[in-house]
């Protein structure tokens, strides 16, 4: 059996799936859009959890929040079901399935097995939908992918009840009310303000202050942990910024797109400006990444090299003070 | 970042015949998406997290190959775990887990207990109980 669903690539895999379930249910809504209305942008630091050996960076909320954020200020309705028995998660899918409901899941990656080995980490907040089922196999819409593929029911299991940080435990999702009316305008301001404070929130951890929290302690691990350590939390921190997902620039380029859509929307020209002040930011992250690639390439361990690029993050991050400081008089 | 800048670069996507969505600006300066093959510094960085577990791998191998450690160490290794992913795979407190990684323990340790390793790992008891064999 096979739902009317149509695949469309996104950059990230929360957003993208949103986008496409909400398509799917005659509510044209971008990926950026998703993005921004949902406050998907985020920093935060968490040196007290090891991500892959290294102390977690993230460039974006939990998992789960930006489509949660969205729905809430659009005024959708979304059902959300976990399951602690595998039969019934099953049952559930294919319930839907049968209704001709396209659903969203929250799945682990590791067992992804249509990912390049290099991908397969143990990191449980995939989203992927599932629009079909054959004898086999699911019919997977994975929206990082350029086209539609499969997994075995097997592999579908396994997925669905990985295991460790961020459970699934079978999670689906799906839209159940959409309203006749949005008010999109109302939303778009919501998620800006959102996004606003928490960039600029005063907690050590989070948004610019965070990002020179970070700065402080790059500038720290080359003594402290040594040459290989430091290179290697480098490398993380690389990854979490510009792996698939984040559409580049820890997600500054799916942003700036979102603020010139916003633009047009709220016939706001300030926006667009601040669009492309965003752009320029993004190019900064990735000059970032690519001075800090240098130095895991050549397993430096020159405590000037871990001070430029932290001078590089403080920099990025004055930066954006001042960025979400305008943008939040400008939605005023 | 411009459309025409995006990066092409050989990375791990380009091996399976993959790309990536991202989004860049073109001539006008308005956003569209566009797709990429990879880029070179994060596939370094991606690099130096596989060359990383690599050795992590080899490191267990020698630990249990000279009795340090028992081979739940070195699946767990070869599986990209560590012990709080391993400990929620197979149902038991992390102390139980790190006590099962003592060659001695191990030795005692029942088929039912080995088998929540051995689903976890997807080999067969035998496989995990004589692993110096191979």
């Amino acid at each position: 059996m096979e739902t009317n669903f149509t695949h469309h690539q996104s950059a990230h895999c929360e957003n993208g799936v949103a986008s496409n379930l909400l398509k799917n249910n005659g509510l044209n809504i971008s990926e950026p859009m998703v993005f921004g209305i949902g406050s998907g942008l985020f920093f935060v630091y968490l040196p007290f959890l090891k991500v892959n050996y290294a102390p977690a960076i993230s460039y974006r909320p939990l998992p789960g929040l930006i489509f949660n954020k969205l729905a809430k200020r659009l005024r959708l309705k979304i059902k959300r079901q976990k399951f602690s028995n595998e039969v019934n998660a099953v049952r559930a899918l294919d319930e839907n399935l049968k209704n001709n409901i396209p659903s969203g899941l929250q799945v682990g990656v590791y067992n992804l097995t249509y990912f390049p080995d290099e991908y397969r980490f143990h990191f449980n907040a995939h989203n992927l939908v599932v629009y079909g089922k054959t004898d086999t196999d699911y019919l997977i819409s994975d929206p990082v992918m350029e086209s539609v593929t499969t997994l075995t029911h097997d592999e579908l299991r396994k997925v669905r009840f990985a295991k460790g940080a961020f459970a699934p435990k079978g999670q689906i999702y799906y839209p159940i009310l959409i309203p006749e009316k949005i008010d999109l305008k109302g939303a778009i301001i919501k998620g800006i303000k959102n996004t606003c404070r928490d960039m600029l929130a005063p907690v050590p951890i989070i948004g610019v202050r965070g990002m020179r929290m970070v700065a402080r302690q790059i500038r720290k691990w080359p003594v402290k942990h040594g040459t290989k350590k430091a290179n290697h939390y480098l490398a993380q921190m690389v990854r979490m910024q510009e792996e698939i997902g984040t559409g580049g620039g820890g997600f500054r380029f799916i942003y700036a797109a979102f603020l010139q859509e916003a633009s047009v929307i709220l016939e706001n020209e300030k926006l667009k400006e601040l669009s492309q002040e965003m752009t320029a930011i993004g190019d900064l992250w990735r000059d970032f990444a690519v001075e800090a690639s240098r130095i895991y390439k050549n397993r430096s361990s020159k405590e000037d090299t871990y001070n430029t690029i932290a001078d590089q993050l403080v920099a990025i991050s004055n930066k954006e003070e001042v960025f979400f400081k305008k943008l939040k008089i400008a939605i005023r | 970042m411009k459309k025409d800048e995006v990066p092409q670069d050989k990375g791990n996507l380009s091996n399976k015949n993959m790309k990536e969505l991202v989004y860049a600006t073109d001539e006008n300066g308005n956003y569209t998406t566009t797709l990429s093959t990879g880029w070179e510094p994060k596939t370094i960085a991606l690099s130096n997290s596989i060359e990383e577990i690599s050795e992590r791998i080899a490191i267990a191998k020698a630990q249990v190959n000279n009795n340090e450690v028992s081979p739940i160490v070195y699946f767990m290794e070869y599986c990209r775990m560590d012990i709080a992913i391993l400990s929620s795979y197979v149902g038991m407190w992390q102390w139980q887990v790190k006590r099962h990684f003592k060659p001695k323990v191990f030795a005692k340790l029942s088929d039912k207990i080995l088998l929540k390793y051995t689903k976890t790992f997807n080999i067969s008891i035998s496989e995990l109980r004589n692993f110096k064999t191979h």
